[in-house]
């Protein structure tokens, strides 16, 4: 009789934790939710803040009805706020899920496309493009400060990538090496501002800075082809990404193949960052800070911390992007200033957090 | 029956090209057996045990029910060997029962390749109540003690049902009530699951207590195997230890190992 009241309680119990754990399991689903209205929110201010007499009815109808505005301010709102907001949007989104997945495969909280190296390789082609003027054949001028970025950021991380394959090297090396990096990099653009003219380390100050006053509908076009090819990518590999947490050993126990998950997943990171970078310039703490909020938000099923860590990541950059042109009234301040500016009192946080809780 | 055995025959396997375990042969383990791997620091056992669940490369042959195991993928191994590390990572933001939901979901399992989401909820929980922990579910696996985060690890290792378990030290790092508690759990499930268990342990009266069988290890080879009473003896305790101990049963019939002290190198007894 004992016996049967006990097996009750513990039905009772287990359909009452099932229970609860569908409720959170609902609650982290609402919080995505939120995060995305929140994001479209954050894309329609951008979209009515600026310099110019638009008020934010005329830009919305502008929006639907372009007719509605003068050429001027169809211009205004379609060559400049649309794209600014929308690249605002795609850079932080891919920045901030190259952070979560590289967090993920490197078992490191401080990993991101800045700190392992990545910014500072778009940096160092950027200027090699800048100031010694390079060119290639059927490639327009235009073209080869983003695409020698793109090449320099995608090659470092195949330069992590290949350290990752060899024999031996545990995650902890592939950190330091993207340390490294960092500074390898740094000194080489260093050394090229050194021997530039002064006209050209103008404007390699200014692309260091990040700015989405490059954004144009082609590379706003590229970013969001890029995006969209990776995220589901991304998101199928959630699974194995959430079983890697349980240590490395384990999730090869358990029958995921780590070797190959890392590859796959520093290539989607390769992508996304050297293609945001390539077109903003140097945007820091997006990528480090966007999964960190996820993460406090709705921990580490990779179900819902990548699409959380995406919409973070697009929800700071997008309020940067409005801080950017409200901070100094008639100023429009490049937007990694800000991102840093705003960054590092959220990174000194979650240092102290966390050295707090161990 | 070869349907439900474990057989290990010469093993070969290594770090960086220098092999540390050389065409090792293990007796045949049954299907519901419990059996303990023993031997000093730096034996092997991890390696071995590694190897065994296809975690690093060997060589020979490791066969389950005659079914060849080396050379199939990570995948593959999967469906019938589970590795618990002695450790899990700290600073992991999931709670119990999402760890427990991911092990199962990281890959597919032996016959219930398509589980759907409520079967893998359901079973998850299933898991957590046979080994006591239902109560800890939605507690994150930070909060946990040392004693209750191995045994969320079991639960990981345990919701796949895997027809071998490879248990890397499960015990090291509990308090005797923990400790009591994983070995029971342990002994019990491949019991009623025929279940191979192959645990490594330090404390040998625990493997006296708990195992059909003792390996006992050294130096990457296999010094004695047998029933507790025959594998560790005075003799095998001096070669593989270097320690001079006196082994009696107890009222109770159990195997009680008594260590009285270390040997002098030219005491310990060669082959």
């Amino acid at each position: 009789m004992a016996n049967a009241i006990e097996v009750n309680d513990t039905a009772a119990e287990a359909a009452s934790i099932l229970a609860a754990y569908r409720r959170m399991v609902a609650r982290r689903a609402a919080i995505v939710l939120g995060l995305a209205v929140l994001c479209v929110g954050a894309f329609l201010l951008d979209l009515v803040t600026g310099p110019s007499a638009l008020t934010p009815r005329q830009v919305l109808s502008g929006l639907f009805a372009p007719d509605s505005l003068t050429p001027p301010q169809a211009a205004i709102v379609w060559q400049v706020r649309l794209p600014y907001a929308l690249m605002a949007v795609l850079v932080g989104a891919a920045l901030s899920l190259a952070g979560a997945e590289m967090q993920t495969i490197l078992n490191n909280p401080l990993a991101s496309p800045f700190t392992l190296g990545v910014s500072s390789a778009a940096s160092f082609g950027a200027a090699l493009a800048i100031v010694l003027g390079f060119s290639l054949p059927f490639i327009p001028a235009d073209w080869m400060v983003p695409l020698n970025a793109f090449v320099c950021a995608f090659g470092s991380v195949l330069l992590l990538q290949m350290m990752t394959r060899r024999r031996g090297a545990g995650v902890e090396t592939v950190v330091l090496l993207g340390i490294a990096l960092v500074f390898a990099f740094n000194a080489l653009v260093a050394f090229v501002q050194f021997i530039s003219s002064q006209e050209a380390l103008q404007q390699l100050v200014f692309w260091s800075m990040g700015s989405l006053s490059r954004a144009t509908w082609a590379n706003v076009g590229m970013l969001a082809v890029v995006v969209a090819v990776v995220v589901p990518f991304s998101l199928h590999a959630a699974g194995q990404l959430t079983s890697l947490r349980l240590g490395e050993d384990r999730a090869r126990s358990f029958g995921v193949n780590v070797q190959r998950l890392r590859f796959m997943a520093l290539l989607r990171v390769s992508l996304l960052a050297a293609t945001s970078v390539a077109f903003v310039g140097t945007i820091g703490f997006i990528g480090l800070v966007g999964p960190h909020v996820a993460r406090l938000l709705l921990g580490e099923d990779h179900r819902f911390l990548l699409p959380a860590s995406i919409l973070a990541g697009a929800l700071i950059m997008s309020l940067s992007s409005v801080a950017s042109k409200t901070l100094v009234p008639g100023v429009l301040m490049p937007v990694g200033i800000v991102t840093a500016i705003v960054g590092v009192p959220m990174f000194l946080f979650l240092i102290f957090r966390r050295s707090e809780r161990s | 029956m070869a349907d439900d055995l474990l057989q290990v025959r010469d093993l070969s396997t290594g770090y960086h090209g220098r092999e540390i375990i050389h065409k090792l042969v293990l007796p045949d383990i049954r299907a519901g057996e419990v059996h303990s791997l023993v031997g000093p620091n730096g034996a092997g056992k991890s390696t071995l045990m590694r190897a065994l669940a296809g975690l690093q490369r060997a060589t020979g042959s490791v066969k389950l029910g005659g079914r060849e195991l080396i050379g199939l993928s990570l995948a593959e191994h999967a469906r019938h060997i589970t590795y618990m590390p002695q450790t899990l990572p700290q600073g992991v933001a999931l709670t119990v029962l999402e760890s427990v939901i991911g092990a199962l979901r990281a890959s597919p399992t032996g016959e219930d390749a398509g589980l759907g989401e409520k079967a893998i909820e359901r079973r998850s929980l299933e898991v957590l109540q046979r080994v006591g922990i239902t109560h800890l579910a939605l507690n994150g696996l930070d909060q946990l003690s040392g004693g209750q985060r191995q045994l969320v690890s079991l639960a990981q290792s345990l919701v796949r049902e895997p027809r071998v378990l490879l248990l890397d030290e499960p015990i090291s790092a509990l308090d005797l009530q923990h400790q009591l508690r994983v070995m029971q759990l342990v002994h019990e499930l491949a019991r009623e699951r025929g279940m191979i268990a192959l645990v490594v342990l330090h404390d040998l009266q625990a493997a006296a207590r708990w195992s059909d069988g003792i390996v006992m290890f050294s130096k990457g080879a296999v010094v004695a195997t047998g029933k507790p009473a025959e594998a560790i003896t005075p003799h095998t305790l001096a070669r593989v230890y270097g320690v001079r101990a006196r082994t009696e049963h107890c009222s109770h019939g159990m195997l009680q190992i008594m260590v009285d002290g270390v040997l002098r190198p030219d005491e310990v007894p060669a082959a």
